[in-house]
């Protein structure tokens, strides 16, 4: 393996980690439960990007042809990471968890607890 | 047709999901991706009531390029939020009024909002006709909804509902 692509996955992976770092170091420094729901759905998003990146053009130079499956693992971070973060978002609604501005219409959660099954997006 | 192959676009992304997976573009791969992908709709079909259409193709190529866009910025933007005070941030909970019918349009809209800087969708109303996000550091509402609706939801309405 050349020197080039060496330092390009070094690159990589150093960026990568260092955003996955400060994804999960949101929960930490953030204030309250909604505000650190942002930290580790947004900021480890570009941070795996950046590993599954390197991890593709890793195997790709080992000669074994293309290594593309990295793809559907960002694919699928995309899907579920959102989906994880509404439902927790949801839920820490109905529990009525203490945020730094006031919650939303209590009437909206009210509504809610009644409604049919199948009616909301998760 | 409509009883034969339900939903031809999924069969194509499943094929193409399947070949993924395989790591491999070798032609029984893709023959048995296109099996898997003929398949799983018909059992699938339940959660797929509604007919997916995509109407303008170069529209939804270029709602993509926004969205990876904003991906990148959005991991940026939250990065040094978390970096900065965060008693400084200005979190908000903010009803989104949306004018999208489709099922398949809210749910990429919620989750879209999800992956871009300092939104995160939190509940749909009843009535489907507004979702509750919640903002991380807003100064202006009305320009928070404004961009909302006009970056993502605008493209989304023409992609797949006219």
């Amino acid at each position: 393996m050349n020197i080039v692509l060496e330092v390009l996955l070094s690159v990589l992976i150093v960026t990568g980690a260092l955003f996955t770092f400060i994804g999960s170091l949101g929960l930490a420094r953030l204030r309250d439960f909604y505000t650190r729901l942002h930290g580790p759905t947004k900021g480890t998003t570009l941070g795996v990007g950046c590993l599954l990146i390197a991890s593709s053009i890793f195997f790709s130079s080992q000669g074994d042809g293309l290594s593309l499956h990295e793809v559907l693992i960002t694919l699928f971070l995309f899907i579920t990471a959102p989906i994880s973060a509404h439902l927790l978002a949801k839920s820490a609604l109905h529990l009525k968890v203490e945020s730094l501005v006031p919650l939303p219409d209590e009437a909206i959660a009210r509504k809610n607890s009644q409604h049919k099954p199948y009616q909301t997006l998760d | 047709m409509q009883r034969l192959l339900p939903h031809p676009l999924l069969t194509i992304i499943l094929a193409i999901i399947w070949l993924l997976l395989s790591n491999s573009i070798a032609l029984g791969q893709a023959a048995l991706g296109l099996l898997l992908g003929w398949a799983i709709p018909f059992f699938a079909l339940q959660f797929w009531p509604d007919k997916l259409k995509v109407h303008k193709p170069l529209t939804l190529l270029k709602f993509s390029y926004i969205l990876l866009h904003d991906i990148v910025e959005a991991n940026f933007i939250v990065a040094l939020r978390i970096l900065g005070k965060p008693e400084k941030l200005r979190p908000a909970f903010i009803v989104v009024p949306i004018d999208l019918n489709s099922d398949f349009g809210m749910s990429i809209l919620a989750n879209t909002s999800c992956l871009t800087p300092g939104s995160l969708s939190a509940l749909l109303a009843p009535d489907r006709k507004s979702i509750l996000m919640h903002a991380m550091d807003v100064e202006d509402v009305d320009a928070f909804i404004h961009t909302v609706k006009t970056r993502y939801e605008k493209p989304l309405k023409e992609i797949f509902e006219e």
